[in-house]
């Protein structure tokens, strides 16, 4: 048994360090994880609060929305109606993570495990963040985009970068390739790329930048992610992407609004495999922290106070109030994948019989960690939970499924937690991680470029669910300023 | 490697920049809300941090949203099932309500139509007291002549002895005796030093007879040449010059008369007040150099300082001719209208000793209104007066009196002031910013 790394709650930089190291040894050597460097910040509450409001980017061009989001998270933390996060990390290449200097010990313990190497281990190894996302260039991307925003707001005025911004924003979530990978460039439009953004070095030059520290130096060309593609005058229809075809066909828009829908669209795309992932990300290193914390309890090198400090943070954190409570507030990403982690991890090791029915391939192999891993690298929510969720955890979370017909003056109920329901309630709740159902599902069906110029969208209904129809017209008036013509958008039935 | 950073001296304020554009997107909004809440805020809350309520308009994101109410179908999943068996049927809540579906629209844009937030003292004002100024300022300055100030003008080669430029005049004679070779105090003694040595030396030869000789020679030099090249020369010296220069002047003292008689009871007292310390936010705020005389009157007037004017209280009959005269005798003592813009702002309820509207009005026209840029008369009423008195022309005596002053004076304002609502239009009237000529 050791002697325990800290006692009480104060916290200073020697003991995060010995504290960082323990739990290093227990993520790398035990559970065997595989991350990026880690960066560690200790931040105050009113850098949290920047923080949120740009959107947990350390850095973030200028914009009003993100002032509104501050205003309202300030004055909800100030009259304590929300409590701020422990922590925030960044999918960057070193991986940061915000720690408030308001955590006791304890908590400073458990956030580095939960982001510093939870969160970090998932970014490093999922599909999805791999594949659409460049972990290495972000910073520098985003850098790039604060500073050509505000060059912009100086050449062309504050007012016309915000329409173009709310414009943009107003179609964000149209604004990503769900299906296809962005079209790569072919090497001469790379060379021609790379000497453009030269050329706007050249011009953007400013001697001040050499004097800063290496981190905010402007970006170097060929890190940015920059999906670009082929484009022009040949659309290729039907199209997905809003922003992208917009981008490359609106009649209307000058170069550098261009590239300021190439930003909005480039955010949209980083952040959109964290919104396909929540249960899976925040469930490993919400599973994470929870193994090493304990280990670190076993190993004597936390004290009686902490564990209890950290068991209390640890269920309030995974708590999943019932449907009919006041807190309700949709499930719990942390609850339901922490459950069915720790549930993998039960069945590996003690499985049932009703186990070895459902999940032959992992059942009583007692190998966790690669069950796990393997889960954690290849899946995204909706796989996951059709493949892994358990009857044990709907059980556990009562689930049932409710049938909404907008007409109908009840909600039926279609499926419980029982025999004949496992299979129906597992695939309602998979569906309804389903980004791609959850979204609206509009594309781009033809542009009439020497005509009318008129352009033509097509809302695809999945069951017949129409758009909303105020915040329809307000999108569409925003995207007629983007293309300069008259926008026509259709509700077809879907499959 | 891992790097722990202390981030917690990081400069603040980063979203600053965000907050103002905010601000700035949701002017319109804010201000109807700011003026709304500074309607009914108690007189001494008037400047202070403020929690603000704005309907979403001007600042709503939209998004497309799909709207499973509106018609289609969709399965959902619910935790925490108590007694519901497949096949049950649970009642939705009726439309417009929220419940388990409501919240889920909640991030739509639709369900949030009102949106609170802090505004801190500055940004309140800021807002409040945007395009108001003073009427009329600085045009006594081009009217009247100026007052002037000496201000540097350069160096001279003339001037009286008191204006010699010690610095100036010590470098040219410094770099004169340099040019000219003058030799220093040390250069006379060594060679006298040297000169008592050759003397000295015993026995003496005819060589070092020749030494005395040619030393002596050269100090009778050195000391002739010591005062041919004068230690300071004529030309050396140097002035300093000044040269007058008009000032414009910005000044600004404003005059706050306020009746405390009797007959204002505690609700008109305050309406008063509460007037007086938005008017003196704002000059606080908007001009650095703005004086505020403070005078309160009975039958007698008194210059009383903020505290005072604002927090005591005191009674008697009204003779409101007192504080005209106060107020006069305060111009002339302290604020010459050379110097000085005048304002005044007057709060009273409109009743006066019989006669004594006439001598207000004569010492106004005659006296005063010469000598102001800007006269405000605000009269407070109580609400049934003010059905009373719906015209303009109907009205108190000293009302009345002052309907005439008014059409001889462009710059003399009447007012009334029946309720706290009032007090903020009323104000931002007085002093909207006037439109360019």
């Amino acid at each position: 048994m050791g002697k325990p790394l800290f006692e009480g709650a104060e916290w200073d930089f020697q003991t995060l360090d010995r504290a960082l190291k323990a739990i290093e040894d227990i993520a790398l050597n035990e559970l065997k994880l595989d991350i990026y460097p880690n960066q560690i910040e200790v931040i105050s509450s009113e850098q949290m609060l920047d923080a949120y409001s740009s959107l947990g980017m350390p850095l973030m061009y200028n914009h009003w929305s993100f002032g509104k989001l501050f205003a309202r998270e300030e004055t909800m933390y100030r009259a304590g109606y929300s409590a701020l996060a422990y922590e925030i990390v960044i999918n960057s290449n070193p991986c940061i993570s915000y720690l408030l200097e308001e955590n006791t010990m304890t908590m400073q313990a458990l956030v580095m495990a939960h982001a510093a190497f939870g969160h970090n281990h998932f970014f490093k190894n999922n599909y999805l963040f791999r594949q659409w996302t460049n972990a290495d260039g972000i910073l520098d991307y985003l850098a790039f985009a604060k500073r050509y925003i505000s060059a912009c707001e100086e050449r062309y005025g504050r007012g016309e970068v915000e329409a173009i911004l709310d414009s943009a924003h107003a179609i964000m979530d149209q604004g990503v390739f769900r299906y296809r990978r962005p079209p790569r460039p072919s090497k001469e439009r790379v060379a021609e790329k790379h000497r453009k953004r030269a050329e706007y070095e050249d011009e953007a030059y400013n001697d001040l930048w050499r004097t800063l520290p290496a981190s905010l130096q402007p970006p170097v060309t060929t890190a940015s992610p920059d999906p670009d593609d082929e484009g022009g005058p040949d659309m290729k229809l039907p199209e997905e992407n809003l922003l992208y075809f917009l981008e490359k066909n609106s009649p209307a828009l000058k170069p550098w609004q261009r590239e300021m829908l190439r930003i909005v669209r480039n955010l949209a795309q980083y952040f959109y495999p964290q919104r396909q992932t929540k249960v899976m990300n925040e469930g490993c290193a919400t599973f994470v922290h929870f193994t090493i914390m304990n280990a670190l309890f076993d190993r004597g090198l936390i004290t009686d106070g902490s564990i209890f400090e950290f068991l209390h943070s640890h269920t309030s954190v995974i708590f999943q109030p019932d449907f009919d409570d006041r807190r309700y507030y949709g499930i719990n990403p942390y609850a339901l994948g922490y459950a069915m982690m720790a549930d993998i991890r039960r069945i590996c090791e003690n499985p049932t019989e009703e186990d070895r029915d459902w999940f032959p391939h992992i059942a009583g192999t007692g190998d966790f960690m690669a069950a796990l891993k393997e889960a954690w690298a290849n899946y995204r929510d909706e796989s996951f939970i059709e493949q892994f969720l358990s009857p044990k955890v709907m059980r556990d979370f009562r689930l049932f499924g409710l049938h909404d017909k907008a007409d109908d003056a009840a909600y039926k109920v279609s499926a419980i937690h029982n025999e004949p329901g496992y299979r129906k309630v597992r695939a309602t709740l998979a569906r309804q991680y389903d980004v791609g159902t959850a979204d609206p599902n509009i594309q781009v069906v033809g542009a009439n470029l020497r005509g009318d110029r008129k352009l033509l969208l097509e809302h695809r209904m999945h069951r017949a669910i129409p758009l909303q129809h105020n915040a329809k017209e307000l999108v569409m008036a925003h995207i007629e300023r983007l293309w300069g013509h008259e926008v026509e958008l259709t509700e077809v039935a879907g499959e | 490697m891992t790097y722990f950073i202390d981030r917690r001296l990081n400069p603040k304020g980063k979203s600053l920049a965000n907050r103002q554009r905010f601000l700035r997107r949701a002017r319109a909004q804010i201000r109807e809300a700011v003026q709304k809440s500074l309607k009914d805020a108690a007189v001494s809350d008037i400047g202070k941090e403020r929690k603000i309520r704005i309907s979403t308009k001007g600042t709503k994101e939209p998004r497309f949203r799909l709207d499973p109410k509106a018609s289609g179908e969709q399965d959902f999943v619910l935790p925490g099932n108590k007694e519901f068996m497949p096949g049950d049927e649970i009642k939705k809540p009726p439309k417009g309500e929220g419940g388990a579906s409501g919240k889920q629209a909640s991030d739509t844009g639709e369900g949030e139509d009102d949106f609170e937030f802090t505004m801190t003292q500055d940004e309140v004002l800021d807002i409040f007291f945007e395009d108001l100024e003073l009427p009329n300022l600085v045009r006594t300055t081009l009217k009247e002549t100026p007052s002037k100030s000496w201000k540097r003008a350069g160096i001279t080669t003339t001037g009286s002895p008191n204006q010699i430029n010690l610095i100036r005049t010590m470098r040219n004679s410094y770099g004169r005796r340099l040019a000219l070779k003058r030799p220093s105090l040390a250069d006379i003694s060594e060679l006298e030093a040297k000169l008592e040595a050759a003397e000295r030396t015993e026995p003496q030869t005819d060589e070092s007879r020749a030494l005395i000789a040619q030393l002596k020679e050269q100090l009778a030099k050195a000391n002739s040449k010591r005062k041919w090249v004068a230690f300071v020369d004529p030309i050396d010296v140097r002035f300093n010059t000044f040269t007058e220069q008009p000032i414009p002047t910005s000044q600004a003292v404003m005059f706050c008369l306020m009746d405390v008689s009797g007959s204002m009871g505690e609700r008109e007292k305050d309406l008063a007040k509460r007037f007086y310390m938005l008017l003196h936010l704002f000059l606080k705020r908007r001009y650095e150099k703005v004086d505020v005389v403070f005078i309160r009157h009975t039958h007698d007037a008194q210059e009383v300082d903020e505290q005072e004017f604002f927090y005591s209280r005191q009674s008697g009959g009204t003779i409101v001719s007192t504080a005209l005269d106060k107020m006069l005798e305060i111009q002339k003592e302290r604020y010459a209208t050379a110097d000085w813009n005048i304002y005044a702002a007057q709060a009273s309820d409109g009743y006066t000793q019989s006669g004594d509207a006439r001598r207000c009005v004569e010492m106004l026209n005659g006296d005063i209104m010469p000598l102001c840029q800007y006269y405000a008369y605000i009269e407070i009423l109580d609400e049934r007066e003010m059905e009373v008195f719906a015209s303009e022309d109907s009205g108190a005596e000293l009302w009345r009196a002052y309907r005439t002053v008014a059409e001889l004076w462009p710059n003399f304002a009447t007012k009334r002031i029946s309720k706290p609502a009032d007090i903020f239009p009323v104000f931002r009237e007085l002093f909207k910013k006037a439109e360019a000529v």
